[in-house]
């Protein structure tokens, strides 16, 4: 499994397990105990790296290419799992995928964005990156889901919506917008949840709900630290300030009330033990859908539109109006 | 004379040439035709090139004049300003650029927000100011957009939104996005009680802006040679090294590609506004069983 940059430290020690594995196989030297005591100091060294990250070590991992997907995550959370494809107008976007299945004994429409976890996959699913297909296939499902009356749990994890010519010919803004502006309107409750890399106007595509809930190592944010990093600090090396300066972390997101629950990760990140990510996500979602099953689809809709109404803060007659509770 | 010489006479002449030049505010070269345009005869033109047509920026108290009716614009809601809540700083603080650009502009952020009517009918009106902060969409401008179509709500008039914005404020993080998501909602609430809403696109609309209040028009209108789109030309060159063609995410490309009702020329403007709304506000009843608007 891919290693990341600030794991440097864990790394000698992971090294140190493989030889003596190897060299306890090819010899067959009993080297359990020793293997025992440095794997014990290899958690040791884990959690204090896991207790003392910065934003740009999150984003590492919430890019890690091992990183639980949306499809594994639907088949690991969902019985009766049933992708749906095609936007009916264009093509089937691969980046972005949509289904039907049970989570508990709730029937949901599940969505999410799609990324691989080789270069091959990613090219298939060009890195998550959908074109306007991509959000009017959402769409399209979210709407069939409204008519039948099925919650909707959309999984975000996108670098952000493709950039490219043929994505603007065919109205990548337009496919954005209007997702936004429809989910507002939906009458079924919409659980929103950040597995991986929010990424800007492509994660939110998918991202207006009742409730936002995000993985611990999940980022949400504007823009890319990278992207930041060199249009404001002209200096794209300078990543890690902008990622420290833009506040895109899970907890950051929470204390600005853009999102409403933190989700714990295995340690080590979600890339260490899918099916427990899964559950942690499947047990939030069917407690979030509980809570509104005797609310009226006017209920629904005003708790979504209050949510987004009070988020920006200002000034207005010199008195700070909506400011976050960390302020 | 040596040709030392001569180049040092002609420098002199250059120079003194220089010296005669006529101060730069009173001429302006068009950037699309290269025409030295008198800066008079510009703004008598709606700042629209009399040669090429080609359509210059114009500021948002600029615009509001050439768009309602004389005298009846009532600024709403213009004592919100920004704050700079996550303390944010990159080559210079954010609370330095809110003051300078406030210094410079006559409005506390990119975005003038009011009542007025167009051709005698009362509309709701937001124009964004691509000077102020290159019309970046913060938590002002979301909060005061959003109010502007709350106000079309409440009063049933019709929603008129001039857009004008790079796209979302990076300086107020994640809470810039957010207003994408703030102002979109609210237009759902519009549609419920089916007031109209025409948004007008001008030069630029870009990223978050035109991600979302900008194309969700029940009618988009677009000035000719506009740059809409997504992401901009810069970013798509830089990120996936795709040289774009001439054109490209201009007004005239997205009426081809289907993505707005009309290129409208700036002047044109206020007539194609009262025409759609004349029609679009006629009760189903007919035209003839009501009074003239």
């Amino acid at each position: 499994m891919k290693r990341l940059p600030f794991e440097k430290p864990l790394s000698e020690l992971l090294d140190k397990i493989e030889q003596l594995k190897t060299l306890s196989q090819t010899e067959g030297i009993d080297l359990t105990s020793e293997i025992a005591k440095i794997e014990e100091r290899a958690d040791a060294v884990r959690r204090d790296l896991y207790a003392n990250l910065t934003p740009i070590d999150v984003v590492q991992i919430a890019r890690h290419p091992n990183r639980p997907d949306a499809i594994s995550l639907a088949t690991l959370m969902l019985t009766d799992w049933t992708e749906l494809h095609g936007d009916r107008q264009f093509a089937d976007d691969p980046s972005i995928i949509g289904g039907l299945g049970l989570m508990g004994s709730h029937r949901v429409m599940l969505i999410g964005h799609q990324k691989g976890h080789d270069t091959k996959e990613n090219i298939y699913r060009n890195f998550g990156m959908p074109h306007p297909e991509g959000y009017r296939k959402a769409l399209r499902l979210m709407q069939l889901a409204d008519r039948f009356n099925i919650p909707i749990v959309t999984l975000i994890d996108t670098p952000g919506a493709y950039p490219g010519l043929a994505a603007e010919e065919r109205g990548q803004a337009e496919a954005i917008a209007r997702n936004l502006k429809e989910m507002a309107g939906f009458r079924v409750p919409i659980i929103s949840v950040v597995i991986g890399e929010g990424g800007s106007g492509g994660a939110l595509g998918i991202g207006v709900g009742n409730r936002l809930l995000m993985l611990q190592y999940a980022v949400y944010s504007v823009i890319s630290p990278e992207g930041c990093a060199s249009i404001l600090f002209r200096d794209a090396k300078k990543a890690d300030i902008a990622a420290k300066a833009l506040r895109i972390t899970a907890s950051d997101i929470h204390s600005l009330g853009v999102c409403h629950g933190i989700l714990p990760e295995p340690l080590g990140g979600a890339h260490h033990h899918w099916q427990e990510t899964a559950s942690t996500i499947q047990s939030a979602c069917i407690a979030e859908l509980n809570r509104y099953q005797s609310w009226s689809s006017d209920a629904i809709i005003e708790e979504r539109f209050q949510h987004f109404r009070k988020l920006g803060p200002f000034i207005e007659n010199n008195e700070p109006a909506n400011m976050p509770s960390f302020c | 004379m040596s040709i030392v010489d001569w180049f040092a006479k002609k420098e002199k002449a250059n120079a003194t040439s220089t010296k005669l030049n006529i101060p730069g505010d009173v001429w302006i070269k068009c950037p699309s035709c290269g025409e030295i345009l008198f800066q008079k005869d510009l703004e008598s033109n709606a700042k629209v090139c009399p040669k090429c047509q080609h359509h210059f920026r114009l500021s948002a108290s600029e615009r509001i004049d050439l768009l309602v009716d004389p005298h009846s614009f009532v600024e709403v809601d213009s004592s919100i300003s920004p704050i700079d809540f996550l303390t944010f700083s990159d080559t210079e603080p954010y609370q330095t650029r809110i003051h300078k650009s406030q210094s410079k502009s006559l409005s506390k952020d990119a975005v003038i927000t009011g009542s007025a009517t167009i051709q005698g009918i009362p509309v709701q009106l937001a124009v964004m100011d691509f000077g102020f902060m290159g019309g970046s969409m913060g938590a002002v401008v979301g909060e005061k957009i959003t109010r502007t179509i709350e106000r079309g709500v409440a009063t049933q008039n019709p929603v008129i939104v001039v857009a004008s914005s790079g796209g979302a404020r990076m300086q107020e993080g994640i809470m810039s996005l957010m207003q994408m998501a703030k102002t979109s909602v609210a237009l759902q609430q519009l549609a419920r009680v089916k007031v109209p809403y025409i948004s007008i696109m001008s030069d630029p609309t870009t990223g978050g802006t035109s991600a979302s209040f900008a194309t969700l028009g029940d009618i988009n209108l677009v000035e000719p040679g506009a740059l809409v789109s997504f992401a901009g030309p810069r970013v798509i060159e830089q990120t996936i090294r795709q040289k774009l063609p001439k054109g490209a995410q201009r007004a005239e490309f997205l009426l081809h590609h289907g993505m707005v009702d009309r290129v409208v020329h700036r002047k044109e403007l206020p007539t194609t506004i009262a025409k759609l709304l004349r029609v679009l506000m006629i009760p189903s009843g007919g035209a003839h069983e009501t009074t003239p608007l």
